[in-house]
């Protein structure tokens, strides 16, 4: 079986982490995606995004919490 | 003296805030503590029946702040600690029956002869919980290694700081080693780097919190518990000492052995 692979305590952290976000930015599944389309917009303009890498999480640190995004630039390693 | 209110709470129900709050009480009475256990759970009274105090209670919370008996007279005594008391919920009336600022005012009260104050919150994020934390110095969530019950204790953290309870701790309960091994259960670390909050405890499954709780005993009495002894490590660590966290150690062969033959 193929979802057998991925140990459940991984994907239990990913969709954990995936909810997250949403909880603490206050923003739909949509809004998410939707914000998510119009960074990759903006970025383009002047770098090569690889769209299908992009990681963003809502981290809390000491005394905010932060929107942390991922642009891997397309081709590089 | 000036106490120290200390809320336990999680958003999520069940999972285990009020074995926690009994036992925490317990063991810090058990280190010579002056103690008032608070039952905020308006309506679902039970943290009377996890001390086993059910059959003493003649007043609650709300016949002390509706002025139909004094605060004295509504704490009951433990059984085993002289210096532990419990203040039981009313369990006819709901949870608008006290507000925030008479919590706060009751608390400022028992601060002046307890140690501590440990208030068990009920489940949700609604006016129960809000009284829970009204007069809170310090706030510990508990969870569980489940996605929905760490999900609502991030949301607790951000409502308990949006309330200026600053730093609040967690208690990771009912972990199985067994099943963090073989990759079936989020483990410690996950959670807290999830969470980013001060881990001040974990308490392993243990089929005796439900025999203690049947009983009417914390487990925190059993010295021969590993919950129990999270629960008198939680404490210890809550009067200030630095502990390192207890190792989870899966079933020996030896303990699984005497399982199976009914030895243990
Ligand atoms: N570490 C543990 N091992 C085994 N059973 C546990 C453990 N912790 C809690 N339980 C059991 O889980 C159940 C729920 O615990 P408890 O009543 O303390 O949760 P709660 O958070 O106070 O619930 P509520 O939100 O309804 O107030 C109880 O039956 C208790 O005995
Ligand atoms: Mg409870």
């Amino acid at each position: 079986m193929k979802s057998d692979d991925k140990k459940s305590k991984s994907v239990a952290k990913e969709r954990l982490q995936f909810v997250l976000v949403q909880d603490r930015v206050k923003l739909t599944p949509d809004e998410m995606d939707a914000m998510r389309d119009e960074l990759i917009e903006v970025l383009s303009k002047y770098i090569d995004v690889d769209s299908q890498k992009i990681e963003m999480d809502v981290r809390r640190e000491d005394d905010m919490t932060a929107l942390v995004a991922n642009f891997p630039l397309k081709g590089s390693k | 003296m000036a106490g120290k209110t200390i809320v336990i709470t999680s958003g999520k129900g069940g999972v285990g805030k009020t074995t926690s709050s009994a036992n925490i009480g317990t063991a810090l009475a058990m280190h010579g503590n002056k103690v008032c256990l608070i039952d905020a759970d308006i309506g679902l009274r039970n943290l009377d029946v996890v001390m086993g105090l059910e059959n003493r209670i003649v007043y609650d919370i709300v016949d002390v702040v509706e002025n139909n008996c004094r605060l004295e007279q509504a704490m009951i005594r433990d059984k085993r600690y002289d210096g532990l008391y419990l203040l039981p919920a009313a369990q006819t009336r709901d949870k608008t029956s006290v507000t925030p600022f008479q919590m706060k005012e009751l608390i400022e009260k028992l601060k002046e002869d307890m140690d501590y104050i440990v208030v068990d919150s009920p489940a949700g994020i609604e006016q129960g919980f809000k009284n829970a934390i009204a007069g809170a110095d310090r706030a510990i969530i508990v969870t569980t290694p489940e996605i929905s019950a760490v999900r609502d204790a991030d949301r607790i953290i951000g409502l308990l700081e949006a309330e200026g309870l600053r730093d609040p701790e967690v208690i990771i309960n009912r972990i199985r080693a067994d099943m963090v091994e073989r990759g079936d259960m989020m483990g410690i670390e996950d959670m807290i780097e999830i969470l980013a909050i001060e881990l001040i405890g974990i308490v392993p499954e243990d089929e005796g919190i439900v025999v203690s709780t049947n009983r009417g005993e914390p487990i925190a009495l059993n010295d021969n518990a590993k919950a129990g002894q999270a629960y008198r490590n939680i404490a210890r660590r809550i009067m200030g000492e630095d502990l390192p966290m207890m190792k989870l150690e899966k079933d020996s062969f030896i303990s699984r052995f005497k399982k199976l033959v009914g030895l243990s």
